[in-house]
């Protein structure tokens, strides 16, 4: 197992874990963490995961982990890696089964303190709007040809179908759609998955959260978000569904046969890779496209159900009742991007699972009012606990290949969380703390628990204190609904 | 011999189980009824159905990965969960089971996939082992 002796410290907030280490590596391990947060990746196998990635051919540089780390699947929840484009790998394990998890955060007008005895009525408004739990189909039912249509045109699809405004796609990453996307890449599995599927929020982690904007820490870019102190707020988080689910699982079982043919060795099955121009790996980049498009319009047509949702419950109790777009992002997904990277702009295919691209001021995919910021970054926080909304900088170009954290990163285990918290006593406490729950499943509630996560606040302390994203608000939880 | 036996383990972010059995059938059936375990139950009393499989795979891993992989489909695309099954394996990349399937009711958490990660089905003194991750 890996200790702390065997890293050196390269400043405050980051660790080195050199080749020497392991003689399999091929690049360092570089880790975004306090010495507390570095002592609790220790604490499971998610340091061990980032070595096994620094195996894979064709790494442009350091692998990297951000502070929110804990044990994944072969790739470490919280990993980024960059390859070289087009001779270099990609790794479907490596960015995940949930193709373009993500989060979208949306603004509004409404104080908090002149709705608060409508809350409730809102939580049940929103669950009934937006489907979620295990195995439930969304108001939405597509055929093949619909579904391949949402897979070429992602939230472009959602505007021509009345689910979005032209802002919400300005206002996404990459504007809602991923070039380069195939259907025909995609099984009749994945297909068939999928069709049920459009506008549902799914379990686990997923949920849509009504948040009160806390502190603002930067007026001029919150101004320009439109998030105001003390009004409502509202993110959802999720992400490709069992689309993207039957997607990633298609690939890696065929790459189990390609690393073969192409003569890759790796430490672990679940890394399984091809290279970036071989057909296998053009072919997941188009399948994972449309997973991504799949997603973007998933969480389009769920802001467009939570927009119904506001509408029903609180027109003629507030003036304005409207949720604007603030952005939305991914946080699973490979990218091809160009970066300096020894000195040299290199394109390269940038694996981020658990991790959010966060691109500096200037940025040119950003809409016009964000030019002088940067890209807005959404950090989830635990349930029950704060989020934060954040700025990517100068410094996480430079230092992280645009990326940062993606949440609070958990650490506990589910079997442990199942053991030590029951779903009903979790309910009561946060509805005692003022936080109105809807949850599908309250043993999966009890697994989400806050105790099962890092402190959210210490995670965003590294990733701004080591530059790689800026403060911008700070929005804690009034309304949770969870699959 | 071994006692035939499913355990969940711990896993920080996903689900993790070990499978203990005699034979590769009975590990197979084993670790079909420890994943229904993690995420749900058939209705007490409801009818079910009984319907056959076939797979086959490059190698045992992946024919364990796409027999769970398979049963999650069909929970996803019919909401019938496992009652029990009886693998058959003719050889150690292809399979013959008889499921029979319940209506899922009450599902308790979505298991997105199966995972390869260090998935590796060791022969032992005593049978077979495997631990096998679940992303959730």
């Amino acid at each position: 197992m890996i200790r702390k002796q065997d890293m050196r410290r390269l400043d405050a907030m980051r660790w080195e874990i050199p080749t020497s280490y392991r003689e399999d590596m091929l690049v360092p391990v570089q880790i975004f963490a306090s010495e507390q947060l570095l002592e609790e990746a220790l604490g499971d196998k998610s340091l061990q995961q980032a070595i096994n990635a620094a195996t894979l051919p064709g790494l442009a540089g350091p692998v990297l982990v951000m502070p929110d780390v804990h044990q994944g699947y072969g790739f470490p929840i919280g990993g980024v890696a960059a390859t070289t484009y087009p001779s270099g790998i990609i790794s479907p394990g490596a960015i995940g089964y949930d193709i373009n998890c993500g989060v979208r955060l949306l603004s509004s007008r409404i104080r908090a303190d002149e709705v608060e005895k409508r809350l409730s009525d809102l939580a049940t408004a929103l669950d009934s709007n937006c489907p979620s739990g295990v195995g439930v189909s969304g108001s939405v039912h597509l055929n093949v040809k619909e579904l391949e249509k949402i897979c070429r045109e992602g939230s472009g699809w959602a505007l021509k179908n009345g689910f979005a405004r032209k802002q919400d796609l300005l206002r996404t990453e990459e504007n809602g759609c991923i070039a380069g996307a195939q259907p025909s890449a995609v099984s009749a599995r994945a297909k068939q998955r999928g069709r049920t599927q459009l506008g549902t929020l799914g379990a686990g982690n997923h949920f849509i959260e009504v948040d009160l904007v806390e502190q603002v820490f930067h007026p001029d870019a919150a101004d320009a978000m439109g998030l105001k102190e003390g009004a409502l707020a509202v993110q959802i988080h999720c992400g490709s569904r069992g689309f993207g689910h039957q997607i990633c699982s298609d690939y890696v079982r065929e790459f189990q046969t390609a690393v073969k043919r192409y003569g890759i060795r790796l430490p672990d099955r679940e890394l399984v890779c091809a290279p970036l121009d071989s057909p296998e790996g053009k072919r997941y980049l188009a399948a994972m496209a449309c997973a991504a498009n799949f997603a973007f319009c998933n969480r389009q047509v769920l802001a467009h159900h939570a927009r119904r949702a506001f509408e029903q419950t609180l027109a003629g109790h507030v003036a304005d009742w409207d949720l604007t777009q603030v952005y939305d992002i991914a946080h699973n997904m490979g990218k091809i991007e160009e970066h300096e990277i020894g000195g040299k702009p290199t394109r390269v295919c940038v694996h981020r699972k658990g991790a959010t691209r966060a691109f500096g001021p200037g940025f040119k995919g950003l809409p016009d009012e964000y030019q002088p910021f940067g890209q807005p970054v959404l950090i989830p926080g635990s349930m029950g606990t704060a989020s934060w909304v954040l700025l990517g900088t100068e410094g996480s170009m430079a230092l992280s290949y645009g990326s940062t954290c993606h949440g609070a990163g958990r650490v506990m285990s589910r079997r442990q969380a199942k053991r030590e918290i029951w779903g009903e006593d979790l309910r009561q406490k946060l509805e005692e703390d003022g936080i109105r729950i809807r949850a599908g499943s309250l043993p999966g509630l009890a697994e989400e628990a806050p105790q099962a996560y890092k402190d959210v606040d210490q995670v965003i302390d590294v990733v701004t204190k080591a530059g790689i994203a800026s403060k911008v608000a700070r929005l804690t939880p009034l309304v949770v609904i969870k699959g | 011999m071994v006692n035939d036996t499913v355990e969940e383990i711990e896993h920080t972010a996903d689900w993790a189980i070990r499978v203990r059995a005699s034979d590769l059938q009975s590990l197979f059936e084993l670790a079909a009824e420890g994943m229904v375990n993690l995420i749900g139950q058939a209705e007490n009393g409801a009818s079910s159905i009984t319907r056959p499989i076939t797979l086959q795979a490059a190698d045992l891993e992946t024919l364990l990965v796409s027999w769970l992989e398979e049963l999650l489909f069909i929970l996803e695309t019919e909401n019938l969960i496992l009652k029990r099954s009886t693998v058959q394996l003719l050889s150690e990349v292809q399979l013959l089971a008889t499921i029979e399937l319940q209506l899922a009711p009450e599902l308790w958490k979505e298991i997105k996939a199966v995972t390869y990660h260090n998935l590796d089905v060791q022969q032992t003194t005593a049978g077979y082992e495997v631990s096998i991750v679940f992303d959730v």
